[in-house]
């Protein structure tokens, strides 16, 4: 057991041991950072790690405000541009709304994998390196 | 070179033998390789991975009720011990567990009586002759079917899961909750464990991985947000809010900043082969934990700390929020875990040495020897080292995995896989 806990502190790199020194505030790193990002952003939240983190993270994904927004979303970022251009296309100003000719096909799900394309071809994606490290 | 998001490799995973590695990506696809059998003609070439099954195990769906776009990528692959010719994997996006059965068919059944060889129906009329169709061999193909699906159990965002020593079970969970299923039943799942606060104002953390124990299947772990780790107990009682353990490093008051709970969220926790440690991993460390200890890791191994002087940025540019899984080798003697630039880091836990690797196709040849790298934190910079400053935060090496037994090692950087094995003397 005694082993282990000095082994630990072995492993414990000069990071911690900084702060051994008289002038304690400025020696540690993160208090520093925490300096420079409190000049750039004064009005960042006093709980740091708390609600504001979680929430965003519970609410990953893109939210939209309902599918045919999610649609048209869908059919702009494949066609790059407003589909303006065709002949029916005298209706609207602004964006067009789109029917169905217009949407993209869903995207097929028998797109492979770049990964087994290139690893089947022998290409130089994959190599089998040896490391030297010893190892038990 | 520009390349797809959904080529993004998102979890590698090795089976239980090693004789596949299975990979999922952004796109929802799973890449599965197996091990090419020794042959003494070719002794080079020992044990090669090849592509063995590829497909589609997810696609991009919109939730209409909370007009939420659920994400295709493949959180976790995680493989089922071999009981027959098939194998079997389960794979989850953010919302929907897949069980896929991936089978061999190497014969076809030919000389049908109602149908051609290439499948048109035959005139019923036109036939006088009854034959027997009889199985020939053909071309090895390789099929994945899904068997089951286990959905609409989760409000959140899946993280882990878990296969239970029993495989009669497997766990999956989110950020707030766990959920228990048995692999036969799709319809009904039993919730373990529930940290959803009544008021969500008071929401302080999240489960950010679960793992079963490997050997007693009625002990799980989980691991949280604030740097905590909870040991569960089936036996104990159903609903496994109340932990059995709970490990947890005291704080150093005086080292505490706006970052310290963020670095100090875990990111993947994982039970040693032995079942008597829990590595876990967090933001700039690895640390073991003896099962029998609360109170403290009994080792920690820096994985980048010259990273603590540039966590201002790292918090503006997001990287503070990377998720870097960590994995042991067979023997439980080294572990591994990635980080920036392409870099990857291995602590042997007996000799106490570290060694940083790239996985990178310029710095590497075939069958040459992987060079061990060094960052340099100031000052004096040498030949061969890389400055902190020149690191390329967008080459981050999230995933990696240790075969079951032998020294070879998967690692994904970004939308490549490099597979290392170790070196034959």
């Amino acid at each position: 057991m005694s082993e282990k806990l000095s082994a630990d502190s072995r492993c414990e790199q000069t990071g911690d041991e900084k702060q051994d020194t008289q002038e304690k505030e400025t020696v540690i790193p993160e208090r520093a950072e925490e300096a420079k990002l409190k000049a750039k952003y004064p009005n960042l939240g006093q709980k740091p790690g708390g609600s504001d983190f979680l929430m965003k993270r519970l609410q990953k994904g893109q939210k939209y405000f309902d599918s045919g927004d999610y649609n048209m979303a869908k059919a702009k970022m494949k066609n790059k541009q407003l589909p303006t251009t065709g002949p029916d296309n005298n209706l609207v100003t602004g964006d067009h709304i789109p029917t169905p000719q217009d949407l993209p096909p869903r995207k097929s799900s028998l797109v492979t994998s770049k990964l087994a394309g290139l690893w089947n071809a022998r290409s130089q994606l994959i190599m089998h390196v040896k490391y030297g490290l010893r190892v038990a | 070179m520009a390349f797809p998001d959904s080529d993004i490799i998102s979890t590698v995973e090795f089976n239980h033998t090693g004789e596949l590695l299975a990979t999922g990506d952004k796109g929802g696809r799973v890449v599965i390789f197996q091990r090419e059998q020794e042959s003494k003609n070719q002794p080079h070439r020992r044990g090669e991975y090849n592509v063995y099954s590829t497909f589609q195990s997810h696609e991009p769906e919109f939730d209409y009720l909370k007009s939420l776009e659920i994400e295709e990528k493949i959180n976790k692959i995680r493989w089922l011990p071999q009981q027959n010719a098939a194998y079997f994997l389960l794979s989850t996006n953010d919302k929907t567990v897949k069980l896929w059965k991936v089978s061999e068919r190497d014969k076809r059944p030919e000389g049908y009586n109602l149908k051609d060889e290439d499948g048109r129906l035959r005139d019923p009329s036109m036939i006088t002759m009854l034959r027997v169709p009889v199985l020939r061999p053909m071309d090895l193909m390789v099929e994945a079917t899904p068997r089951r699906v286990f959905a609409n159990a989760h409000t959140y965002h899946i993280n882990s899961i878990s296969v239970n020593s029993d495989y009669e079970t497997y766990m999956s969970a989110d950020d707030l909750r766990i959920n228990l299923w048995n692999f036969e039943i799709t319809n009904q799942s039993f919730n373990i464990v529930d940290i959803k606060p009544a008021n969500m104002e008071e929401l302080t953390e999240v489960i950010t991985a679960a793992e079963f124990h490997p050997h007693h299947c009625n002990t799980f772990v989980y691991s949280s947000s604030k740097g905590t780790i909870r040991l569960c107990d089936m036996r104990a009682s159903a609903l496994c809010d109340r932990h059995s353990k709970f490990f947890e490093e005291p704080e150093d008051p005086s080292n505490r900043s706006f970052f310290s709970e963020i670095i100090s969220s875990i990111s993947d926790v994982k039970f040693s082969h032995s079942g008597r440690y829990i590595m876990t991993r967090d933001y700039l460390t690895v640390k073991v934990w003896d099962l029998n200890m609360e109170n403290r890791p009994i080792e920690t191994y820096q994985v980048h700390d010259y990273l603590r002087s540039k966590l201002c940025s790292l918090y503006e540019n997001d990287c503070i929020f990377d998720k870097f899984e960590c994995v042991w080798n067979g023997s439980d003697s080294v572990i591994m875990t990635g980080s920036y630039n392409n870099f990857f880091r291995m602590f042997d836990r007996n000799t106490k040495r570290d060694v940083t690797l790239e996985a990178s196709r310029e710095n590497s040849k075939p069958r040459a020897i992987l060079k061990p790298r060094k960052v340099c934190v100031g000052g004096k910079r040498r030949k061969d080292e890389i400055s902190v400053d020149s690191l390329d935060f967008s080459k981050k090496i999230l995933h990696t995995a240790w075969h079951p037994s032998e020294n070879i090692i998967a690692v994904a950087a970004t939308n490549n896989l490099y597979i290392f094995q170790d070196k034959v003397n």
